[in-house]
């Protein structure tokens, strides 16, 4: 990569992160970024008890763990790009593999494995500190829409 | 009181409100549920903090899945002859349409109720009903504690 385009990349991927930041559900909820390479996304939702499913234990909703995900997964896509276009989900699956601690922040790894013409491919792992005792798996389809040709 | 004796309080009070307020990240959607007719609708007010994309703008997809997830605990603490809390084992959403900037309403239809496992799905809607802005299956553990 000469330095011109490797300026151009390090630009792209910080704008993912400004962009990832500035989303008004994604503050809403606490999430930080804490990464952004090319082709991948690392989020972090810190506890919260705003964000609890079940008051008795204290363990975050799912759907919280399921926008982390949603997140971190779009994120990853742009992060795969070498444009800026939209892109919008077209099916996220997450399997729940064991509850969340209470009082723990939850982080996401989300790789965009596959960019074909039209559509994005992602999965991420969501966990605490150890990315091999993970809380949710996901998969995801993204559909990559063309620019807006203005005349 | 546990939750889930709270839980069959409000069962039995036909509030089905009170349930709905004792989960904080319920509250912290806007979520309400109500029943019309047979049908327990789950509604998620809209606010600005749902927003996932400004420009369009268009509601976060991480909303829409804990919306219809949500609706589809709803219903089965409602149907279920003893109350457990579900615990979610898979969720699939398929995005139909954008989220415009409005109230989303959905409902979960359990599909098999089996003694350890149950199989939902949902569908949410905005302005009508006809057109869903995402569908979504999941499978919960129901297994009597």
């Amino acid at each position: 990569m000469s330095d011109a385009e490797d300026e151009r990349h390090q630009l792209k991927l910080k704008l993912v992160r400004g962009f990832s930041a500035n989303v008004p559900h994604n503050k809403a909820l606490g999430m930080r970024i804490l990464e952004i390479t090319q082709g991948e996304a690392l989020f972090m939702l810190p506890y919260d008890e705003k964000l609890v499913g079940n008051p008795d234990t204290g363990v975050l909703h799912g759907g919280a763990i399921t926008a982390l995900l949603d997140g971190a997964s779009g994120a990853a896509v742009f992060a795969a790009l070498t444009d800026f276009v939209p892109i919008a989900t077209l099916d996220l699956r997450i399997d729940y593999l064991r509850p969340a601690e209470p009082g723990q922040a939850v982080h996401a790894r989300a790789t965009c494995y596959k960019l074909a013409r039209d559509v994005a491919f992602t999965r991420a792992v969501a966990y605490h500190e150890d990315p091999n005792d993970p809380i949710a798996h996901s998969v995801g389809t993204f559909m990559l829409s063309t620019p807006t040709v203005r005349t | 009181m546990s939750l889930v004796e709270r839980l069959t309080a409000a069962k039995q009070a036909h509030d089905f409100q009170a349930l709905v307020d004792l989960i904080p990240y319920a509250k912290f959607l806007g979520l309400s549920a109500a029943l019309e007719g047979d049908e327990l609708i789950t509604t998620m007010r809209y606010g600005e903090h749902l927003i996932g994309n400004p420009a369009l703008p268009a509601l976060h997809g991480g909303t829409l899945g804990a919306l219809l997830e949500s609706a589809a605990i709803f219903q089965l603490l409602w149907n279920a002859d003893t109350i457990v809390l579900p615990k979610t084992i898979t969720l699939t959403v398929d995005y139909l349409r954008s989220g415009a900037p409005v109230d989303t309403h959905a409902r979960g239809i359990v599909t098999r109720h089996g003694r350890r496992v149950t199989n939902v799905r949902m569908e949410a809607w905005q302005t009508d009903r006809g057109t869903p802005v995402a569908t979504a299956h999941a499978i919960f553990l129901v297994m009597r504690s």
